[in-house]
Parts: structure tokens; C-alpha cells; sequence
């Protein structure tokens, strides 16, 4: 199912110097009891973002006006844990259509490519950086350019390129998703499958 | 050219490959359970295709069932109606169904080997990070996002690139109390939780060559906290004694052909790892978790690391040490618990009741601690009674609950209030992980038994 195409992103970003965030965090178990794609964004950083009683945790990042935007940056590890695609639709749902991190989880980096979130990985010190940037001014803008491989600060000219594989990037360019691929060879794999042991 | 085990499993499923891009990787073994495929069959039907082999697919509810009166109408109607979907979308496509009350059902991870779905060199995919836990068999198993169910039940297939490969050597001999989740605990806590990122594991080494099936289990359930895709460990004799005459297994000729091939399922002497890790067995004490994420994880008998001692943000490790409520520098025996948790894919097997029941003998349950014995399954369940441990559980104030993932991940009632001590045998110890604001400490089956007896953090040694 063909999903929202990625080619340059400009936009100012929010910020979450924390490591290891998991994905429990990202969404709590008991929120993935839907059974449809919807509304999971409501509930993204739930813990951290709500109170026991729904009212917001002031000073979670999600709930002061000050930060914004479509790419959200997060410390070392970000996504690790469980494999719940629920967390890369949080992520996407909220609004989020990047997500900057100096290291990710291999199955939430796999799940995000797999619905046209662009997981970009850049070194500690840029991502350093980028923190600073992000408190010294909240409005500060990145600017990702997949068709490039690139990721630039634009308040300080600052750039990285970031690595992904050629199919990966035609597929996020084009909207293009791995199920219509695999639709499309289901022959080959027919005839795969009648040699397997097992 | 030499192989790893892994190697051979892997390139003998690749369908294709892209340039510049993943494998098209085929699987010869799916589990759905009720969280993660429902969107997934919206997808099948969304774009009007079929599930291409509905017997490669098997389904049993485990992540949001009771675990109390199961014979009851399901009272959350968001659980009912994600179990409903779940057999609804099974008898649609005619894919085998284990729900609720049937006598098959338990934790995905615990059925799949024990009905020998489970195979060597076979390909094996959930949508379930713990799917490493079949890499027990000499199987290729890791977890997948619901995208990814979407395709296997479509075409088979999903598209991976090979991840690096790793192989963690444990010799030596284990000292008394120290069991397989400490093995993985230990491991863990070497490599952080994200030190096998990009990697498969295989396990080696002569701790894992005597270890049991169930003990494999645990230790490979566990790859996925290190942040490796998965791990696995070459089949051989005790692999097959534990699968011959299982309802899934191959039979007669087929078992003899099958075992033949398995015995080529082992890493070519001079193949070659990107990564390797040595680790003398002996180093390993019965362990335990102070943090927030399974890498945080020391000897029961040590003080929790200073912050300027650990990998990684000072920040970061103090917000975690603030959420369990500890300091740096503070001794874990002793401390005061209230919840225990046997049970989960990870330690929900017979030979963790029966190391449960081995410490718990004789002993009464302690009055501050509230305690959830949850099997994995209904064949767990059935040996429990029959083995006699019941009775030794009952006897010492222990009730046993009903099949299912319960504590783990508290999407069912199983809930740890906030603010509260968990000794849990399962794998995760992220904030609110059992509940909103709970505490987990994971540890073994015995060092939460004499958590139970005692009411607080024991080292077990102290109690055989």
C-alpha cells in the first residue's frame, strides 16, 4: 500500500536527549489493544507525557508549545524493545515524519521504514549538537534530504550524510511499499518454496 | 567456502536478492497472536489478496488473555474484541487457531516448540520481538513488525538485509544457583542493551552444549535485550530427543532424513564471525536487574554502579535509578519486595516451576508478597500437576494461574500498582512495563522464589 512520499524535509524538530528509549515508552502495552491503525498518536510517550489521572506532565517536551515540528531527535538507542509496529505509528500519526538518533533498534528503525518514517542515524557529536542548536533556539530548523543522504542544521550549515540502502530510499521517494514488490514475484516464490525441505 | 550455522540457514531461505537493497527471505514457520496481526489481515483485505500458505501460519492468543477463570466471558471489550478478530481472521484464511480455552493454547513461544512446530534451519517469524526464543533449535527466529506479518501471510516473505553475525562463547562450569537466565543476564549486562544491535547471535560453548532445551529457550528469548536480531544455538542430540514424536514433527523416514540434515546445522570450523565474545562461566553469580532497561543488571551480591562507572549518559542513568527508587552504591540483598512473577516465554517452562518448587519447598510464602505463578502453557500447567509441584506450591501458600502472558506486559488485569517491587522471570524492566509506575527487577526462577519465601532480595545460594 503506497504510503507518503519522502524527498525533502524542512521543518523544526523536538527534541529527546534521553538513551534507550524503549518502546514501551513509545507507547505503553495497554494502548495496542485497537484492531485498526488509528489514533495511536493520542497515546505516544502516554507515561511520560500524562499523568494517572490524564492531566498533561507539564514538563514533558510533547506538551510545552515551545518545540514543534515534523522530525523528532532522540538520545542513543532509540526504539529499543519489543517489535510493535504500534510505535512507529505513534510516532507517525502524532505527526512525526523523521526521526533523528545516534543509534537505533533494528526492528523499530525496519518497522519505521517499513510506513514511510525516515529513521536517520548521525554521529554522537552532531547529534550533540543538534541538542544544542535545539535549546539555544526551539525554532531552529533541520532540513533532511533523502534523494542527497543528507541531514543539515541550517542555523550553522552543519551536515552529515546518512546511510540507507538504494531500494529502501526509491521506496520512501516513490511511496512504493516492500508488499506490492513481493506481490509482484509471488511465482518465483511458489517455485521457491517446492524445493524447501520444510 | 566456510559457513556459520547461521549462514547456512539463512542463504538456503533467500528467495532473491536486491542489489543495493534487502534479501527477499523466506519463512518456512509464522505465529500471529492477537496484538500484532489484526491490522495486518486489514491490509490482506484492503488490497484484496488471499494468505498464500495458510497452513505455514499457526495463531494462538496469549498477550491479552486472563489468566483467572478462563472459562468466563473476557470482561475488557477491547481484549474481547482483539481475541474475536483474531479467530475470526484464523477461520477466514483456515489458518489453525489455539484460542482461549483450547487445550493448546499458552505463550506462542512456549507452544511452537513444544507441538515441535519449531524446527532446525528452520525460518521463523512473529510479531514478537521474544520470536528469538526459537533459535533454541538451531532455527533461524526473530520478531517482526505487523508490515512484515502483513507479508509472510501474503506471500511468505519478507525483505531483510542479513545482519552481521556474532558469536558468544560461555565454558567453563556454572557454580551452584546460577542458571540459564543469569547465562543471558550476564551476557547482557556485557554488552548493554544495545551491544548486539545489527547482529544474529550463536551461542557456544560447552555451558550451552549442557544445557537443557528449556534452558536454551531462555537464553536465546533473551538475544532481543542486547538489540540482536536473534540468536541460536546447532542442534544436536538433545535438541532432537526433546522433538522426536511432537505433533508437528517430521515421523518415521522423514524423522530420519530430518535428523541427518540437522546434524549438518553447525558452524564450519575455521567460518568466521564478525564479532565474538569470550566469557568464563565461572565470572557468573546468580543475577539481578536495579534499572530500567535488562542490561542494568549485576551479581545479587554487588552494589549498584556509580553513575561515572557505566556506559553511556549520566542523565540518563539517573532518571533510571530515580524511577526504581535506588541510589548508586546500594546493596540489592536485603531490599524489601512485593510482587514476585514466575512465568512469561522467557522462564514459563516446566524446569522453571520445578526450580521454583525446589526453593519454595517446605517454606511459606512471605505475607507482604503477592505472587503470580502463571504456566505458559496448558501442557505446563498439566506437567505441574502431574510432577507433583502443586502440591509443593500450595502447600507453601503459592497459587497457580492460567496460561498466558500476564505480568509480562500487563495488557491483561495482571497489573504491578505503581510505586511497587516486582521480582519478575521475565524480560523487560522498562518503566511501567507491569503496570503504570511499577518496579521490575528480572531475575531467575530461584532467585524470585527466595524473593517469595523471604519478602525480600536473597541470594538463593543461601537457601538450597
Amino acid at each position: 500500500m503506497a504510503y507518503d512520499k519522502f524527498n525533502i524535509l524542512t521543518s523544526s524538530a523536538v527534541p529527546l536527549p534521553i538513551e534507550n528509549v524503549d518502546t514501551d515508552q513509545i507507547i505503553p502495552a495497554r494502548f495496542l489493544k485497537a484492531t485498526k491503525r488509528e489514533g495511536f498518536g493520542d497515546n505516544l510517550f502516554r507515561d511520560w507525557r500524562y499523568n494517572g489521572d490524564d492531566t498533561p506532565k507539564a514538563d514533558f517536551v510533547l506538551n510545552n508549545p515551545t518545540y514543534s515540528g515534523k522530525i523528532l531527535v532522540g538520545g542513543k538507542n532509540f526504539g529499543s524493545g519489543s517489535s510493535r509496529e504500534h510505535a512507529a505509528w505513534a510516532v507517525y500519526d502524532y505527526g512525526f515524519r523523521a526521526v533523528v538518533s545516534s543509534f537505533f533498534a533494528d526492528i523499530f528503525k525496519g518497522n519505521c521504514l517499513n510506513i514511510g518514517v525516515l529513521p536517520v542515524q548521525i554521529s554522537p557529536e552532531f547529534l550533540e549538537n543538534i541538542f544544542k542548536a535545539i535549546e539555544a533556539d526551539p525554532k531552529t530548523e533541520l532540513e533532511i534530504n533523502l534523494p542527497a543522504q543528507t541531514i543539515t542544521l541550517l542555523s550553522t550549515g552543519e551536515q552529515e550524510s546518512f546511510a540507507i540502502n538504494g531500494y529502501k530510499k526509491n521506496n520512501m521517494i516513490n511511496g512504493f511499499d516492500d508488499i506490492d514488490y513481493l506481490q509482484n514475484i509471488k511465482e518465483d516464490i511458489k517455485a521457491f518454496a517446492d524445493k524447501l525441505p520444510y | 567456502m566456510s559457513k556459520t550455522l547461521f549462514d547456512k540457514v539463512w542463504d538456503s531461505h533467500v528467495v532473491r536478492k536486491i542489489e543495493d537493497g534487502p534479501d527477499v527471505f523466506f519463512i518456512d514457520r509464522h505465529f500471529i497472536h492477537e496484538v500484532t496481526s489484526p491490522v495486518a489481515f486489514l491490509g490482506l483485505k484492503s488490497r484484496g489478496v488471499n494468505v498464500l500458505y495458510p497452513e505455514r501460519t499457526f495463531a494462538t492468543a496469549d498477550h491479552n488473555t486472563p489468566t483467572i477463570n478462563q472459562h468466563l466471558p473476557v470482561q475488557d471489550p477491547l481484549s474481547a474484541n482483539q481475541l474475536k478478530a483474531l479467530e475470526d481472521n484464523a477461520n477466514e484464511y483456515g489458518i489453525s487457531h489455539w484460542g482461549l480455552g483450547h487445550q493448546k493454547n499458552g505463550i506462542v513461544h512456549v507452544v511452537g516448540p513444544e507441538n515441535g512446530i519449531t524446527l532446525p534451519g528452520a525460518t521463523i517469524v512473529c510479531g514478537d520481538s521474544h520470536t528469538s526464543t526459537h533459535g533454541a533449535f538451531g532455527a533461524i527466529a526473530f520478531g517482526i513488525g505487523t508490515s512484515e506479518v502483513e507479508m509472510v501471510l501474503s506471500t511468505q516473505c519478507i525483505m531483510q538485509p542479513k545482519p552481521k553475525k556474532m558469536r558468544i562463547n560461555v565454558n567453563g562450569q556454572l557454580s551452584k544457583g546460577v542458571g540459564p537466565k543469569d547465562v543471558a543476564l550476564y551476557i547482557i549486562a556485557q554488552l548493554t542493551t544495545s551491544g548486539g544491535t545489527g547482529y544474529f547471535v550463536e551461542y557456544a560453548g560447552n555451558v550451552f552444549e549442557n544445557m537443557t532445551m528449556e534452558g536454551r529457550m531462555t537464553v536465546c528469548n533473551l538475544s532481543i535485550e542486547m538489540g540482536a536480531r536473534g540468536g541460536m544455538i546447532a542442534p544436536d542430540q538433545t535438541t532432537f530427543d526433546f522433538l522426536e514424536g511432537r505433533l508437528y514433527a517430521p515421523k518415521g523416514e522423514a524423522w530420519t532424513k530430518a535428523v541427518e540434515y540437522w546434524k549438518t546445522l553447525k558452524t564450519d570450523p575455521d567460518a568466521v564471525f564478525d564479532a565474538e565474545l569470550n566469557i568464563r562461566a565461572e565470572d557468573i553469580e546468580p543475577m539481578i536487574t536495579y534499572g530500567t532497561n535488562p542490561g542494568m543488571g549485576i551479581g545479587i551480591t554487588k552494589h549498584i554502579p556509580n553513575a561515572k562507572e557505566v556506559e553511556g549518559g549520566e542523565e540518563t542513568y539517573k532518571k533510571s535509578l530515580a524511577y526504581m527508587g535506588f541510589n548508586e552504591d546500594d546493596v540489592m540483598i536485603g531490599k524489601q519486595i512485593d510482587y514476585v512473577f514466575l512465568g512469561s516465554c522467557t522462564n514459563g517452562r516446566i524446569e522453571d516451576f520445578r526450580a521454583f518448587a525446589e526453593i519454595v519447598k517446605g517454606r511459606k510464602k512471605a505475607d507482604n508478597v503477592t505472587a503470580w505463578l502463571v504456566p505458559g502453557s496448558h501442557v505446563v500447567e498439566a506437567q505441574i500437576k502431574e510432577e507433583g509441584i502443586l502440591d509443593i506450591l500450595t502447600e507453601a501458600g503459592f497459587v497457580l494461574r492460567q496460561p498466558g502472558c500476564s505480568a509480562c506486559l500487563a495488557m491483561n488485569d495482571d497489573k504491578v500498582p505503581a510505586g511497587k517491587y516486582a521480582v519478575s522471570t521475565s524480560n523487560r524492566n522498562f518503566e511501567g512495563r507491569q503496570g503504570p509506575g511499577s518496579r521490575t527487577l528480572l531475575a531467575s526462577p530461584i532467585m524470585a522464589a527466595a524473593a517469595a519465601v523471604t519478602g525480600k532480595l536473597t541470594d538463593p545460594r543461601e537457601l538450597f
